[in-house]
């Protein structure tokens, strides 16, 4: 079985977790950035969160024969920071990297004025530079919000088919599926989404444009769930193709869009450094 | 000696590097509209320059540039900018790159060092469009662990314009991270006594622990009064007790007999 997982924050992950998910079958992943648990206070912090993500990370997941991609964002919730807003002018310097296979994460977390604009300004951004863009729907007044998102994305011009809007439940999913963008799904231990739900919901709505992830991050969360939510397919009668689907050939087709997703196996080494640096004890 | 002039390498025009490349039509095409927009507006280099490697390839085109190296160095000398605002874009490419745009600003610099010899006077650094304005970036890159940016700051602007005390532990980082010292500039002009001197030291503490000492060094060594008393030393280290320190000796002695004295025969540059 191969799996993409197209949303996990391995930041946060050991190199444990990355050995079991390639065991799972895991093969490539998308790390969006995203808020880190506390929160930052200069746009300097972000440059160095946003560097990780393209230079230390990859070369960590490599190691452990894993591809690793990422989306670059200031995220809604320290938009509302009035000292984070410069990270918005020196977004497009990072949109443009290689490994960068969409804008995100994006949307609403209060539905604040603040995030008001820095969702339709990084909806421009996806515009200009040809990404798909990776869109978070709130926790708290969660239906509100994502009708409101699909309204936002509606009137900033972007195809629908270049947009996921993920963290959906069994109430958000229809209106996102009707609106022609994809339905993205994150599979919790105990919040979210379980990986039996999830199994209603693709009887329900069928396994076209939806992603499952993980959403793994450094809170209370499993980077394997995308391999249980595989198993719970299996066992509720969905084939191998579906399977195939939903977890491989679906991610690759949204991120796909960026034109930067170059899929080729990584070959770890006892050798290779990221800037002289590297992940064996008793080196650099 | 802050400033001592052009050093003799200066790299190969980018732009005839790239066309030596098998033309690539959408390529040279991106490379051309990039240029045009960047002459239009300098800003617009930001979401440019990461881009040229994606779009452009990153096969080796010389000894001097990759593909994507070269493009990026065409984007930058395309700027129209001096001065402050030169280097102000400069050290924001460099601070949001990655390892290959950060060796690519570092292997660009001398491009906009045009300062010819003669003006390399009193205040040597007000002169070129970028003066001493870049010198942060070489000493960023020095600082760090990554071989390829060590490499790429000691090209001829860094090794033109470091101080003796940071080019001399520069060249000594070289050896540390086994980058060859023929690829680093300067060091014909630059190197002095107290360099000739810490790569003795080097050098015995090698052989002191029984190690081989890089061959590279020995022309420096050889070059400078160092020589007589390091090689009284080296004899010295050829009765040590331990027998691996004695056969490090003599090996060491050995290669610095055979080596050719580097300013006794200067190379013709190409």
């Amino acid at each position: 079985m191969r799996i993409f997982d197209p949303h996990i924050h391995m930041t946060s992950r050991t190199t444990d977790d990355y050995e079991a998910m390639y065991a799972a079958g895991v093969r490539a992943v998308v790390e969006p950035a995203f808020w880190m648990g506390q929160p930052r206070t200069s746009p300097e912090s972000f440059y160095d969160y946003f560097d990780a993500l393209l230079g230390w990370e990859p070369y960590r997941a490599a190691q452990f024969g894993i591809q690793h991609f990422c989306t670059i964002a200031l995220n809604p919730k320290e938009a509302n920071d009035p000292r984070c807003r410069p990270v918005l002018d020196e977004l497009p310097r990072y949109l443009a990297k290689d490994r960068v296979v969409a804008v995100g994460e994006i949307g609403y977390d209060s539905m604040t004025p603040e995030e008001d604009e820095a969702l339709a300004v990084q909806l421009q951004f996806a515009i200009e530079q040809g990404l798909p863009a990776l869109v978070h729907t709130p926790h708290r007044d969660k239906a509100t919000g994502t009708r409101r998102t699909l309204d936002v994305v509606k009137e900033s011009g972007i195809a629908p088919e270049l947009v996921v809007l993920d963290h959906l439940n069994e109430l958000t999913v229809g209106m996102v599926l009707d609106s022609g963008c994809w339905a993205g799904f994150s599979i919790y231990p105990k919040t979210k989404m379980s990986e039996d739900r999830m199994v209603t919901i693709l009887q329900d709505h069928g396994t076209e444009r939806v992603l499952v992830n993980s959403a793994a991050d450094w809170g209370s969360s499993d980077p394997l769930k995308t391999r249980k939510a595989a198993d719970a397919m299996l066992a509720s009668g969905f084939d191998d193709d579906a399977v195939d689907r939903v977890l491989w050939r679906n991610p690759v087709a949204f991120y796909g869009q960026s034109g930067r997703l170059e899929l080729d196996e990584p070959k770890p080494d006892e050798e290779s450094s990221f800037q002289g640096n590297s992940i064996r004890r008793g080196g650099a | 000696m802050a400033f001592t002039g052009l050093p003799r390498s200066t790299p190969p025009d980018p732009r005839t590097a790239l066309a030596g490349h098998p033309p690539d039509a959408p390529a040279h095409a991106w490379l051309d509209e990039a240029v045009a927009r960047i002459t239009d507006r300098p800003a617009a280099i930001g979401a440019l320059f990461p881009a040229a490697r994606r779009r452009c390839g990153h096969a080796r085109l010389d000894e001097h540039w990759t593909v994507d190296e070269a493009a990026r160095a065409v984007l930058i000398t395309a700027l129209p900018l001096e001065g402050e605002p030169l280097a102000g874009e400069l050290a924001g490419l460099f601070r949001h790159g990655d390892p290959a745009e950060q060796r690519a600003v570092l292997k660009a610099l001398p491009l906009l060092d045009d300062t010819p010899d003669a003006l390399a006077g009193e205040h040597p650094g007000d002169h070129g469009r970028l003066g001493d304005r870049a010198l942060p970036l070489v000493r960023e890159a020095l600082r760090g662990n990554d071989s390829s940016l060590i490499e790429a700051a000691l090209g001829p602007y860094g090794a033109a314009r470091l101080p003796d005390g940071e080019y001399r532990q520069a060249v000594l980082k070289c050896v540390f991270y086994e980058i060859p010292l023929d690829r680093i500039a300067g060091l014909d002009v630059r190197a002095d006594d107290e360099l000739a001197r810490m790569l003795a030291d080097f050098a015995h503490e090698r052989v002191a622990a029984g190690r081989d000492v890089p061959p590279d060094i020995w022309p420096v060594v050889r070059a400078f009064p160092v020589l007589d008393t390091f090689t009284d030393l080296l004899t010295a280290e050829t009765h040590a007790a331990a027998p691996d320190r004695r056969e490090a000796a003599l090996r060491a002695l050995k290669a610095l007999r055979e080596a050719t004295a580097l300013t006794a025969e200067p190379e013709e540059e190409a």
